[in-house]
């Protein structure tokens, strides 16, 4: 029943235009050229002038290759079997295994009712102290990992995938470089998840235009998965690829842009995608561990921008270690009342004098007198970025309160504190690290 | 016979149709596309072509599907029932949706805002034989916590005489209750509810005052330094994380207010979601009633359509015009209206419309002092007094005012709260920035008062830029003195702690009574021998006043902790300012 077309009127950027009738917004259509076949899909119609974006973009394309409309807009497969298996951004598979049809489900959805929503409730453990002592990760949470290209955020996705207790992992891939890939699947296997997961992967190599339907496929399938009772955890790597894909074609379609070329629409864009992770009543969850790289170090470009307003808190990855500052779990206070009573303490408690102990830094560097107050507080950052900010570092929460508390005693009379005397009359170590410490 | 036409362009949630007849703009119409019916609203009109924004996904809509045509605008159901409600942008109820389509918000289905079982009970305040005209009270029935007016509908011009009307008892809001008859001798028959187009103010009323009353956020900041009057307009802007969904929060909890409509515009469903759990449990202190009874939920969040975020703050503001119209005071917070803005610029880059700053259309400062130019306090046609105040958040991209939304946002309202990352950073909140923030309404405190503690604060600021470098030993005690008693006034009156329980809402009287201590202690002049004395006694007296801040009001506690504050002051104290004398005199009375 599909119309073939061999005409087409034009081509401009990866976005080429045929007249055509019958054809629906959001429609695939199949287009055969000398190299290949690739899909594309209806961006715009005008009477009978059809624009379509091609996903392995247009060089190459002549225009009397053949256009033929497959009467549907994208879908994926959706059932066990896609377990364990690699596809690319247009669904198709990656690795030697077959490609699926069965049980077709429809990508990018209706969002979920928010009077169906309910209060995230239960914490995602990582081993790693930053996040699960200080800015708790829970379940349903939609947080990206803010860092310069170069930092080890693939490292850092891939092992809070393997800690999580998830049920079943998603990894999108967009502009992935093909180490990274194998390195996502070779540690998947190491740690026996790969049985667990589903990759849908673009590499740096592939058509630009390809990597913007892996968001969409990989939260299409996380969702059936979340209402069929799983605890999905989507790892979306990373998210200023898809953004700069979506600028590529909007600035082809010559659309004004707003802000640095990227389009007006960049906000809503992002918010439909990330706005999946949720927390679903008497079912699963889906939570989404993302990657927003900054160009230039720089959090108010416009990618790491319409992503702080819109998700739950992001972690700063820089040099190699999560930041205290700038990092923030918007959900943290849903949970961690219910860890441990010195949780919430701890957490305010220390990072105030580690801020206190940054201005005594400052005040060093300045070549200002230095009290003994300071030399303490010097002592504890060091004791602090050791064993709590370093990344090797992979205790579970409560061993990292102890050990939050043996730095505090290594470094400081109990008053000094300023935690309340109750919590310091619980848990201050009684043989206090303090000699030992001291002798390191 | 209504206007039809046929799908002849798509561009995204904007879709061109040519059509057969006559067309109204901002006109509702459908697009008829399998089973499903998809609303959209005429936005612009070109010989036999309208240009429509629609309230759903485009997928699947093809050149040459019907659209018919309603002939009415974008309008909201008026009438009992709304209070308590959370709707998306274009008033459908979102849980009976979700009882209907599931999990899902599906297109095409569209619900009644109101009712149509429930039963009020009504008591006529009209007679047979009486003249009423537009937003005459016909009658009332109780609704939460107030007597909700049945009104006549505001778009009738004539004057109407009453013919009968209904005996006090139980009625549906679609039963007649009135009827009446035009001068012309033509029938009327008037029901509870009636419609309203969102985007034209309701303006049936004798006069717009000016907006002096305070109102009270029981925010220390607010009502103290930078406070908003009943009728009157402010807004938040502030980067992402710095604390403005938080604070209007507390504000929609802890506001002297009848009535607050939330406006979540395009910003996390699951913030709404808190509050859609927590007001059922909490209990209005003025009331008595649940929190939820006196408070409107329009929530339109960033993955819902766009088109429908551009709709839900003019839906937002149409119902509190409407409660306005009652004589009750309203409180409208929009979170955030830069999510509204950008809405407007998705359709202006779709119609291809010359782009004004950073692609917003032209007549994006006209647009923004129209919303809020529909906050106003009004002296009604019966004498009454009602008010919506508007308060809205801005999220400026890459967190800098100087972009348009925020610039257009400061030309129209009458107070700023900017929220500062350094203030959120240091987790100083509310991060609403002391010095840099402004209100031109009079607040609860006079303003030579105010003003004494604000020059304080100002020259602690440079102190503390001096200092940085030329270091402490670089200062001398005096000027060392005044920056700590800046640091202190922050510390202990501009922090407010949001989950003490005592702290979270501080009310005037107690708010006059802490601010007029702190006064007294910023013009004592003070006796230290050395800094590090002056730094352990401000300690001292932080430590006391937090203590202070929470215990219960008028408590033994807090009595004790008066009467410490007093002694540690009174034994370092050298006199008082001099420059202070009137506002020292003024406390005393
Ligand atoms: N008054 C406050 N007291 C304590 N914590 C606060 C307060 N205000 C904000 N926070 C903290 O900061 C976080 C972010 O605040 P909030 O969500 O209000 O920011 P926002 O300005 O609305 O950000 P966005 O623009 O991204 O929506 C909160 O989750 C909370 O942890
Ligand atoms: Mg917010």
């Amino acid at each position: 029943m599909s119309k073939v077309y061999s005409r087409i009127e034009s081509i401009a950027g990866n976005v080429i235009i045929v007249r055509a009738d019958g054809v629906r917004y959001g429609d695939l259509a199949q287009i055969n050229t000398s190299f290949g076949t690739s899909l594309a899909e209806v961006i715009k119609l005008d009477n009978d002038l059809v624009s379509l974006q091609v996903f392995a973009g247009s060089r190459g394309i002549s225009t009397g290759d053949e256009v033929r409309f497959l009467g549907k807009s994208m879908q994926i497969s959706y059932s066990e079997s896609l377990l364990g298996r690699v596809f690319n951004g247009s669904g198709e598979p990656r690795d030697k295994g077959p490609s699926l049809s069965e049980n077709l489900i429809s990508i990018g959805g209706p969002s979920f009712n928010p009077a169906k929503r309910i209060i995230p409730r239960n914490m995602v453990r990582t081993g790693i102290p930053m996040i699960d002592l200080f800015n708790t990760l829970v379940e349903s949470q939609k947080l990206p990992i803010f860092s310069i290209s170069g930092e080890p955020y693939n490292e850092v996705l891939a092992r809070i995938a393997l800690q999580a207790e998830v049920d079943l992992i998603i990894l999108g891939g967009m502009g992935l470089k093909y180490d990274d890939y194998l390195y996502f699947k070779e540690t998947l296997e190491e740690g026996g998840a790969l049985s667990r997961s589903i990759l849908f992967i673009h590499t740096a190599a592939d058509p630009v235009v390809e990597s913007l339907m892996v968001p969409d496929i990989s939260l299409a399938v996380a969702e059936k998965f979340a209402l069929d009772g799983r605890k999905v955890l989507v790892l979306l790597t990373d998210m200023t690829n898809f953004a700069d894909a979506m600028k590529e074609i909007a600035i082809t379609q010559e659309q004004v842009p707003s802000n640095r070329g990227y389009p007006g629409d960049l906000y809503s864009q992002l918010a439909s995608r990330y706005e999946k992770a949720v927390d679903i009543e008497g079912a699963g969850s889906i939570t989404i561990l993302a990657v927003t790289t900054m160009p230039g170090d720089d959090v108010t470009h416009p990618v790491p921008d319409n992503t702080g307003y819109i998700t739950e808190g992001q972690y700063y990855l820089r040099n190699g270690r999560i930041e205290p500052f700038g990092s923030l779990s918007r959900l943290k206070q849903q949970v961690n009342d219910r860890t441990r009573e010195d949780h919430r303490p701890l957490m305010d408690g220390m990072i105030k004098i580690y801020a206190a102990y940054k201005e005594a830094l400052e005040k060093q560097s300045m070549g200002f007198q230095m009290t003994e107050w300071d030399e303490k507080l010097i002592r504890y950052g060091e004791l602090f970025e050791k064993e709590m900010m370093d990344l090797t570092v992979n205790i579970p929460l409560e061993q990292a309160l102890d050990n939050g508390w043996k730095i505090l005693s290594a470094c400081f009379e109990k008053e000094e504190t300023g935690l309340r005397s109750s919590l310091i009359d619980k848990f201050w170590p009684v043989d206090s690290l303090k000699n030992k410490a001291g002798q390191e | 016979m209504s206007t039809t036409g046929k799908v002849v362009g798509i561009n995204g949630n904007m879709v061109s149709v040519k059509t057969d007849g006559n067309i109204i703009m901002n006109e509702v119409g459908y697009i008829l596309n399998g089973d499903k019916r998809l609303k959209a609203e005429v936005i612009r009109i070109r010989g036999e072509v309208a240009q429509l924004q629609v309230f759903e996904q485009t997928r699947g809509i093809g050149v040459g599907d019907e659209v018919s045509f309603s002939g009415e605008m974008l309008a909201v159901e008026l009438g009992p029932g709304l209070l308590g409600q959370v709707y998306d942008g274009l008033q459908n109820p979102l849980p009976e949706l979700a009882e209907k389509a599931g999990f899902f918000l599906e297109r095409g289905v569209y619900l009644e805002a109101l009712s149509r079982t429930k039963q009020w009970s009504f008591k006529p305040s009209v007679n047979v034989g009486d003249k009423v005209n537009a937003g005459d009270c016909l009658g009332i029935v109780p609704e939460g916590p107030y007597d909700h007016k049945v009104m006549v509908p505001f778009n009738l011009r004539d004057e109407y005489t009453v013919v009968s009307v209904v005996s006090e008892g139980p009625y549906t809001v679609s039963d007649k209750i009135v009827e009446a008859e035009d001068p012309r001798g033509g029938k009327k028959s008037f029901t509870m509810i009636f419609e309203w187009p969102v985007k034209r103010p309701i303006t049936l009323f004798d006069e717009r005052l000016k907006p002096v009353e305070p109102m009270v956020s029981k925010v220390r900041l607010m009502d103290t330094f930078f406070p908003v009057a009943k009728g009157g307009t402010y807004c938040i802007p502030g980067p992402f994380g710095a604390g403005k969904t938080v604070l209007q929060q507390i504000t929609s909890r802890h506001a002297e207010v009848d009535i607050v409509i939330i406006a979540a515009c395009g910003e996390r469903a699951g913030e709404v979601v808190e509050t859609l759990k927590e007001f059922p449990e909490l209990i209005d202190p003025k009331t008595g009633k649940s929190l939820m009874e006196r408070t409107i939920i329009i929530s339109n969040t960033s993955s819902m359509p766009v088109a429908s975020r551009e709709a839900s703050v003019y839906t937002a503001v149409t119902l509190g015009e409407y409660y306005r119209q009652m004589g009750l005071d309203v409180l409208l917070l929009a979170d955030s209206t830069s999510r509204w803005a950008q809405a407007m610029r998705e359709m202006s880059g779709r119609l291809e419309e010359i782009p004004g700053e950073e692609a917003f259309p032209a007549y994006l400062e006209s647009s923004i002092a129209a919303f809020y130019e529909r906050a106003g306090i009004v002296r009604l046609n019966d004498g009454n007094i009602g008010s919506v105040t508007i308060g809205g958040t801005v999220s400026p991209a890459g967190g800098n005012f100087e972009e348009p939304v925020t610039q257009a946002t400061l030309k129209v309202v009458g107070a700023f709260h900017g929220l500062s990352r350094e203030r959120s950073d240091a987790r100083k909140y509310p991060a609403i920035h002391p010095t840099e923030s402004w209100s031109k309404y009079n607040g609860i405190m006079p303003v030579d008062h105010v003003k004494y503690a604000h020059d304080i604060l100002a020259r602690s600021g440079e102190i503390e830029a001096m200092m940085k470098v030329v270091g402490e030993e670089g200062t001398s005690l005096q000027d060392y003195i005044i920056f700590q008693k800046g640091e202190f006034l922050d510390v202990v009156y501009f922090q407010q702690n949001s989950f003490d329980p005592v702290d979270a809402a501080v009310t005037p009287e107690r708010q006059k009574k802490v601010f007029a201590q702190i006064l007294l202690l910023l013009a004592t002049e003070l006796n230290f021998s050395d800094k590090e004395e002056a730094r352990r006694w401000f300690y001292q007296m932080r430590q006391k006043y937090l203590d202070y801040n929470g215990a219960e009001w008028r408590s033994d506690s807090f009595k004790k902790y008066e009467k410490e504050i007093a002694d540690i002051l009174q034994a370092k104290s050298l006199g008082t300012d001099k420059r202070a004398a009137s506002i020292l005199e003024d406390l005393i009375k």
